[in-house]
């Protein structure tokens, strides 16, 4: 199907992500961002047709947490805004959306989390089936680790293979100003073996805003808009021990339906939290070594929950922006396992 | 700037779920150590076994009983168990596939380290001596040197004539939390009983509490005002049921109370007068407690009324 009208990113920002922003509530963490993210297109808040956040009340620990972040966005008088309870990526797609139909030339989409207030892998539990698996409080370390068993045990990849993929990632995050983990580092010891802390992401606070703007009004915001040629979300089967953890169905399915396989990327911003999870995503995506991945360090090096899905979208945008890509493809992820997977295609006109 | 706050936050939520029939024969089954799967239309069996088909969504109610023994299809060793957690000694996490299933159950393998982990052993449900209908009545799979179809009673067919019909799920998640920069300005000037507003630099209006942020123009609030301390009523309502725990005889009136400088009412309770004369115009000032940390309540200064064209834009 080809999209009614064209829309891109024409915008990027983040925070600095960092361990802990005590200092910080979370609107306060936020507000720099939309500033940032703003002034790159001139908008001011009143401009902005449509607005759509993502976070979630579980790392907050206090239900419609979400409703303090709009303090920053200016929303009285009342805007058209709506919220999803994961990763900003998915607000992305609702954005988009929103502006194909016609109804906004605008967007802007911000998420934020802040994991130092509780303990991440305990809080990730809480999203687990709550009859057959929660009980079990296995944490999302534990999970991905069977995941990386079932690739080694595949002959999908090996420990080694896995510490040159962390290496990698932080290396090249070097360049990233904003990144929590540069510069490769010790693999360390077994958090839940086989994965070493190395093949883990860091936990952090972390905010990313995007504004998508609509057919000449993105021409006439950026010089270079990133045009979003097909962005698809799907979703595995919930139960861990149907799925063939070395495999991502979902992901491949949704990258064919965004239009990743009708011609070559040349840059996959790949949100993989764990080393083994760009083993699986590489499969499902048959990306060639020619492809760059994660030029921004990805989220080995720097993982702010609800956010790190809409960075990938917003780094893979940036390059296009600085004319460093023509094609490119971004992947967002969520829940154990690469459980749900959501893939934008973006593309450069040929300048 | 003074210290920012910091304060433990438990949540912690007794969720009771209800089970279908399928979750219900399930639980009910390990209680009386029978492992039950649910059979698709296509012949495959799912352990632990769904209401719907995972692949075609067809509806399942084709319970069959497997076995309690099973192979591991991959595993994870956990050196340092966690709050909730199977075992508190260092175990695998297991993906087991049950003689008799074609699918995995995930839970935690006792077993004394890495080495003798691995994918393809054969291990078996070790039950938990007090079983309620949960899948910790699974208190862990063990090695296990036999073969599939030695299974234990009688072929079970998912009937039973006391089933489990809701599962309690307790969870308890620990915080520190942090209220901020502004929020914490606010609380820290509260217990040297002042109240501190934040100017917005853009339309100049002054919030109070401050979350940071001016919500009309999505800038960043960080003028300090000190506002009040009297104020005026601009609207209340009267309380007449009790909350749990509360120690405040109803009927009470809260109020939204708009304290001098301040472009932002905020609540409290209205005090020192009866509760049906309190009125709208009402002036008041805050009332504190021998060692309370912000206002107990407001009560009247004995001043006129505000005319009401000084307050109608706070309503």
């Amino acid at each position: 199907m080809d999209p009614a009208r064209d829309v891109a990113v024409v915008a990027f920002a983040q925070t600095d992500h960092r361990r802990r922003t005590d200092e910080l509530s979370e609107v306060e963490l936020l507000m720099p961002v939309l500033h940032e993210v703003l002034d790159r297109t001139g908008l001011r808040t009143g401009d902005i047709g449509f607005t759509c956040s993502g976070s979630s009340d579980y790392l907050a620990g206090r239900a419609f947490s979400f409703t303090m972040a709009l303090d920053g966005v200016g929303a009285w008088p009342p805007i058209a805004e709506s919220h999803v309870e994961t990763d900003g990526a998915w607000a992305l797609y609702e954005a988009w959306v929103k502006l194909l139909t016609g109804e906004a030339d605008t967007a802007l989409v911000y998420s934020y989390g802040k994991s130092s207030p509780g303990d991440l892998r305990s809080v990730l539990t809480r999203q687990l089936d709550p009859y057959y698996v929660a009980p079990l409080w296995p944490d999302s370390v534990a999970l991905a680790a069977l995941q990386a068993r079932a690739l080694i045990d595949a002959g999908d990849t090996d420990e080694p293979e896995l510490a040159r993929i962390a290496a990698r990632s932080r290396e090249s995050a070097r360049a990233n100003p904003h990144a929590q983990l540069p510069g490769a580092r010790d693999p360390g010891e077994y958090v839940v073996g086989p994965l070493r802390t190395g093949d883990c992401p860091p936990v952090g606070d972390g905010a990313a805003a995007v504004v998508l703007a609509a057919g000449d009004t993105a021409r006439r915001l950026c010089a270079r808009p990133a045009w979003i040629r097909g962005i698809d979300h799907r979703v595995e089967p919930h139960g861990l021990g149907v799925r063939d953890l070395t495999d991502s169905p979902s992901t491949r399915l949704a990258a064919e339906r965004a239009g990743a396989f009708e011609r070559p990327v040349d840059t996959a911003e790949l949100h993989a939290p764990f080393s083994s999870q760009e083993v699986v995503l590489r499969k499902a995506l048959k990306l060639g070594e020619a492809v760059r991945v994660n030029p921004s360090g990805g989220a080995l090096a720097a993982n702010p929950m609800m956010a790190a899905g809409l960075i990938r979208i917003g780094e893979a945008a940036a390059r296009i922006h600085r004319g460093e890509s023509d094609r490119a493809l971004a992947h967002a992820t969520s829940g154990p396992c690469l459980q749900q997977n959501l893939v934008a295609v973006l593309e450069g006109e040929p300048s | 700037m003074p210290e920012i706050l910091s304060a433990p936050l438990v949540v912690e939520f007794p969720f009771t779920r209800s089970l279908g029939p399928v979750q219900s024969a399930f639980l009910t089954g390990l209680r009386e150590r029978t492992v039950l799967g649910v059979r698709t239309t296509d012949g495959r069996t799912l352990v632990p076994p769904v209401e719907y088909d995972p692949v075609t969504a067809d509806e399942l109610r084709d319970l069959v009983q497997v076995d309690p023994t099973g192979t591991v299809t991959t595993w994870a060793w956990n050196p340092s168990p966690r709050r909730g957690q199977p075992l508190d000694r260092p175990f695998a996490w297991v993906l087991v596939r049950l003689d008799g299933a074609d699918t995995a159950l995930l839970h935690a393998l006792d077993a004394p380290d890495p080495e003798a982990v691995r994918t393809g052993m054969r291990v078996r449900v070790r039950w938990a001596a007090e079983r309620t209908g949960a899948i910790t009545d699974i208190a862990c799979f063990e090695p296990y040197e036999g073969g599939p179809g030695e299974r234990t009673g009688a072929p079970h067919g998912g009937v039973f004539t006391d089933p489990v019909t809701s599962i309690l799920a307790p969870a308890r998640l620990d915080y520190t939390y942090g209220p901020g920069r502004a929020q914490t300005r606010y609380l820290e000037a509260l217990a040297e009983r002042r109240t501190v507003g934040e100017r917005c630099p853009s339309c100049r209006k002054v919030y109070v509490p401050p979350r940071g942020a001016c919500p009309t123009c999505g800038v960043a609030t960080d003028e300090r005002v000190e506002v009040g301390p009297a104020g005026t009523v601009t609207t209340f309502c009267i309380v007449n049921i009790k909350a749990k725990n509360l120690d405040i005889e109803v009927p009470y009136v809260y109020a939204h109370i708009a304290l001098d400088g301040a472009d932002l009412a905020l609540h409290g309770r209205i005090g020192g007068i009866p509760y049906d004369q309190v009125r709208m115009g009402l002036r008041v000032e805050p009332v504190w407690s021998e060692d309370g940390r912000h206002p107990d309540h407001y009560r009247p200064t004995g001043e006129p009324d505000a005319d009401y064209d000084t307050y109608k834009e706070l309503i």
